[in-house]
């Protein structure tokens, strides 16, 4: 499946997604800059990622333990999103996000 | 010497799990260590970030915490006496006339030793620091991650940001000297223990607490000197908290940070080593786990584990030249059961 993910230049990277594995694993694996310091386990906010207002509704809703771990996200919106939170399925072909700062940085 | 100068064989940086399995192994190599860590407690990323999560590939072991995992390793190290600094991060290495190292902390703490050990993992961790246009200017007059003295906080107008529990935690705490406590946080709920947030939800309501739902946008002030911190809110836009303090807490990040400038062969902000020793490009400074690399690395516990092995045999010969090695189980000799304290 073909996610596309703008980095904090402003640049679209088309990448290829896996059902049954999480959006942060396949940002990583496409080799771009996402920080995932916990590896995945929901225990940080350095995956953070804004959802394409388009796909907010196909993404879910944030678990009680993602929400609170958003608190330790910086620049918040409503779209945010932990990358690691958000598992992969063919709902998903063409989901837009876009890197946070603190993801990267 | 001084109260915090110390000498020993081997100086590990970085109390992680690897850190504290390689006590083990140069232990009963009969070689004492001395560790430091910026964290305020052994366990690394397994007590920062996973204390509650679960590991599942630690052979013999199919599930534990990173606290539990942590906890067995400070039992298995105990008899080998390690003594730990923590707080502190290790900010400069110098070599010796005699051949050794002399390791400085960011608290003074001076140690000397035959052999560094960095298992650093992913680096320190450091505050995470809020993106805004002028920050470092008011980093350390103004804008401070940590509460060292109450004290200095007496009649401040002090904006704490976050909504964890070191932002609830300081914000009861210094409510009682600063002139106002304002928190900022980017929702009406918090990751924070429920009685303080039902505590300072009750300072709010009596009008002697202020609480914004905002995110912040930007700091005024000149010299160093904060006036206010600007904070953007999603229905009234921005505006201005007067303001003399501000406390970020959105928890830690991890940075590579003095280490880089030890002088060692770096490959993406990971330290080269060799698949024998474990050895960096500078004899007798070893990496061991996460914080290495060399053809087919994996960032495992495990792994971490292995290579802190291997690296305490070549460590034995800097430390003791001359002396033959003996290649020993613990099942079996009596001279590694009397080092573990168990004959």
């Amino acid at each position: 499946m073909k996610i596309t993910v703008t980095d904090l230049d402003g640049n679209d990277h088309v990448i290829e997604g896996k059902a049954g594995w999480t959006l942060m694993e396949s940002i990583r694996d496409a080799g771009l800059p996402i920080k995932a310091e916990c590896g995945g386990a929901c225990a940080c906010a350095t995956c953070h990622v804004y959802v394409d207002m388009d796909w907010i509704d196909a993404t879910g809703e944030r678990s009680e333990e993602e929400e609170d771990m958003i608190d330790l996200a910086l620049e918040v919106e409503d779209s945010s999103r932990l990358a690691c939170q958000i598992e992969l399925s063919d709902a998903l072909e063409g989901l837009k996000v876009k890197l946070a700062r603190d993801a990267v940085l | 010497m001084s109260d915090n100068a110390y000498e020993t064989d081997v100086v590990i940086i970085g109390a992680g799990p690897v850190g504290l399995f390689a006590v083990f192994e140069l232990g009963l190599l009969g070689l004492k260590c001395h560790l430091i860590d910026i964290l305020d407690r052994a366990g690394g990323q397994c007590a920062e970030l996973y204390p509650e999560k679960p590991i599942y590939d630690i052979p013999a072991v199919p599930m534990c915490t990173g606290q539990e995992l942590t906890d067995r390793l400070l039992e298995q190290i105990n008899a080998f006496e390690p003594v730990f600094h923590f707080q502190e991060m290790a900010e400069k290495l110098t070599k010796l006339e005699d051949g050794r190292w002399h390791l400085t902390t960011d608290q003074g703490t001076e140690i000397t030793s035959t052999v560094v050990v960095i298992a650093a993992g992913g680096g320190s961790f450091v505050p995470k620091k809020p993106h805004l246009d002028g920050l470092e200017d008011f980093e350390g007059s103004s804008v401070h991650y940590a509460v060292r003295r109450i004290e200095d906080f007496r009649d401040k107008r002090v904006v704490i940001a976050g909504g964890g529990d070191s932002a609830l935690d300081w914000a009861l705490n210094l409510h009682p000297v600063a002139k106002r406590v304002t928190i900022v946080h980017h929702r009406d709920g918090f990751r924070a223990a429920p009685a303080s947030v039902e505590h300072m939800r009750s300072l709010v309501e009596k009008g002697e607490m202020d609480f914004e739902i905002a995110q912040l946008a930007g700091l005024e002030g000149s010299g160093g000197q904060l006036s206010g911190v600007k904070v953007k809110t999603k229905t009234d836009g921005e505006n201005t908290i007067e303001a003399d303090t501000l406390l970020p807490f959105f928890g830690l990040t991890m940075k590579l940070g003095p280490i880089a400038e030890f002088g060692l062969n770096l490959h993406e902000n990971l330290i080269t080593v060799d698949t024998e020793k474990f050895e960096t490009s500078v004899p007798s400074i070893f990496a061991i786990g996460d914080i290495n690399t060399y053809p087919g690395k994996l960032k495992l516990i495990l792994s971490g584990f292995h290579e802190g092995a291997l690296m305490s045999q070549a460590a034995f010969a800097y430390c003791r030249p001359g002396e033959r090695l003996r290649f020993q189980y613990t099942t079996s000799s009596s001279d590694l059961q009397k080092k573990l304290g168990v004959r």
